[in-house]
């Protein structure tokens, strides 16, 4: 009785961490608080500024109803904005794709020096994207830009009129998606190699031996395996083109004249550096039905590997 | 002929991974070569840009940690990366735990639903959080950037330390439970012990998350002294409209050099984490 007594007070101790029920939900809480309060709670004062008339020099709450969405949609800019998110998107996704499958194609293949290839290729996609784009600022510099150096060494440009890369509306747009696509396409190496080493071998010596060629087993038998990876890495790629802004706003500030300008940098533009909180809401706020769009489609490639 | 087409076939693969590499490396070569030339060289439309055509200098790098705020911009980032990768821990560890043991399909509803948070990007939440940021008195702080940065290290952590927990065997808490350790011993004494690889890569992957940010630095931050490494370099090392171009991209190969060694030691890690077994072996 005596051994009991003096074990009283463990006992208690123990009783709390001893119950799953309650330690669960405990250990969970923090996550869940911190992500509700930074950034549900954000998100929901977003909405509230876009029907709001607030700026940082009136920070007073005055409701406008959809005026602010109907003052944005109105605005050539927005539209050109809008354009060129979605150019800016589909672009570099494609040119990304395309180049990382290509280049984990090549880097499946056993050959010397390929872990410093591979190290090499993915560079772009790990170095800190201001960083890596001040590369390119200098390299597409207006005088020094050793890319007009070269075509003019090789006689592809004339030297008295050299293209201003990040200057001209259509070579600005081209310089941009071209940046992000360099800045994307390692992922989606590392995706593809994720993918084609997942692919057992004795299905592709299967097929090889019932007469499937280069083709066919690239398209009818690999891709089919590897599709949900690719649809995941897919999903990530587009939701960080179509929301960038760094790119943007670090080579042209989407300049000249708005011809680079993506939802992003516009939202940066008109509700940080402008102040006016309440359009720079609306406009970010755009983003929101395409990420909706994503997260649904995420949510069935997830599903889909339950299966 | 045989001889001649294995010849040709060879020499078009390397060719091929000859490109390849350059359209990725080059901006980094580019850097590199940058840094060390000297300023007669560098802004001399005669000379061939590719190499050295005067002896290399360090005068841009003298200049960067003795002119500039360079040193206090990468102390910065070390103390906002160790603050950040802390929180992250405290609170992704348990929470991983946590979704691994939870019975049945509300764990895994709310393990998804903290990792779709992940893709809820900074700039959708910018503008709503400057004004949380500056209602809390820190705008213009580093520490706004240590409360911000864990809502995207947090969810991405989480769900990773889930994979990890998973992955360790459920009988080895029951025996230590027999054994008579209460359930927060055993996970203490025993899972705790077994994931010290994953905390490791947890620990990497938030410091790089968090080196690699832009967005919430910019917005948060105007005062030179409090500015991480990304945004300094960026910002502050351009005078007016002239760019100091040796000594920027001194910077940026410098700060640089770090996250890529690290993340290419742990890139393998962090598909797995993104694709979440997406491909069953």
């Amino acid at each position: 009785m005596t051994a009991i007594a003096e074990f009283a007070p463990r006992a208690r101790h123990r009783f709390l961490f001893d119950r799953a029920e309650v330690l669960g939900p405990l250990f969970i809480a923090p996550a869940i608080l911190y992500v509700f309060a930074l950034v549900a709670l954000p998100f929901f004062l977003a909405i509230y500024y876009s029907i709001s008339a607030f700026t940082i020099f009136d920070p007073s709450y005055r409701f406008v109803g959809a005026k602010n969405f109907l003052d944005v949609m109105q605005s050539d800019v927005f539209r050109r904005t809008l354009a060129n998110t979605f150019i800016f998107t589909i672009g570099a996704q494609i040119i990304g794709l395309l180049l990382g499958k290509f280049a984990a194609m090549l880097l499946m293949k056993e050959f010397p020096g390929r872990g410093l290839a591979r190290a090499l290729v993915v560079l772009p996609w790990a170095v800190p994207v201001s960083l890596a784009t001040l590369a390119w600022q200098w390299m597409f510099d207006s005088l020094y830009s050793v890319i007009n150096w070269t075509l003019i060494a090789v006689g592809l440009v004339d030297a008295a009129h050299p293209p201003q890369w990040l200057g001209q509306q259509d070579l600005a747009m081209i310089a941009v998606t071209v940046v992000h696509a360099w800045r994307l396409f390692p992922f989606g190496v590392v995706i593809f190699i994720a993918g084609f080493t997942s692919v057992p071998k004795d299905i592709l010596d299967a097929a090889t031996v019932d007469g499937a060629g280069f083709w066919r087993r690239n398209y009818q038998i690999i891709l089919p395996i590897i599709m949900p990876i690719v649809v995941i890495g897919l999903i990530f790629g587009t939701v960080f083109t179509f929301t960038d802004l760094s790119v943007v706003y670090l080579l042209t500030r989407g300049g000249p004249i708005n011809a680079t300008q993506v939802l992003g940098s516009l939202g940066f533009q008109v509700g940080i550096l402008s102040g006016d909180v309440a359009h720079g809401a609306v406009i970010c706020l755009f983003l929101f039905p395409f990420l909706l769009l994503v997260v649904i489609f995420m949510l069935r490639a997830l599903r889909r590997r339950e299966i | 002929m045989r001889l001649a087409r294995k010849l040709i076939g060879e020499g078009s693969f390397f060719a091929a991974v000859f490109v390849l590499v350059t359209f990725a490396a080059f901006p980094f070569y580019w850097m590199l070569l940058t840094t060390f030339k000297t300023d007669g060289d560098l802004y001399n439309l005669k000379s061939n840009p590719y190499w050295f055509n005067a002896a290399p200098t360090l005068e841009h790098i003298k200049y960067l940690f003795e002119e500039t705020l360079f040193v206090q911009w990468i102390f910065n980032t070390a103390l906002i990366g160790v603050c950040v990768v802390l929180i992250t821990l405290v609170v992704a560890l348990p929470a991983g735990y946590s979704l691994a043991r939870m019975p049945g399909r509300t764990a895994e509803s709310l393990g998804i639903g903290i990792f779709l948070t992940y893709l809820v990007p900074p700039t959708l939440l910018f503008l709503p959080l400057s004004r949380v940021v500056s209602l809390l008195g820190l705008q213009d702080s580093l520490w706004s950037l240590v409360l911000v940065y864990p809502t995207f290290t947090i969810p991405f952590c989480t769900w990773l330390f889930m994979g990890f927990f998973k992955s360790v065997p459920r009988e080895i808490e029951e025996a230590a439970i027999v054994d008579g350790c209460t359930v927060m011993g055993a996970f203490v004494k025993t899972v705790l012990p077994l994931s010290v690889p994953g905390i490791l890569t947890v620990v990497i992957f938030a410091f790089t998350l968090t080196m690699q940010e832009f967005v919430y630095a910019l917005t948060f931050i105007s005062s030179s002294d409090e500015k991480p490494v990304t945004l300094g370099v960026a910002t502050d090392l351009i005078r007016g409209d002239i760019f100091y171009w040796g000594e920027l991209m001194g910077a940026a190969l410098i700060a640089s050099v770090p996250v890529a060694i690290a993340y290419n030691l742990f890139l393998d890690r962090f598909i797995a984490g993104i694709t979440g077994g997406a491909v069953k072996g």
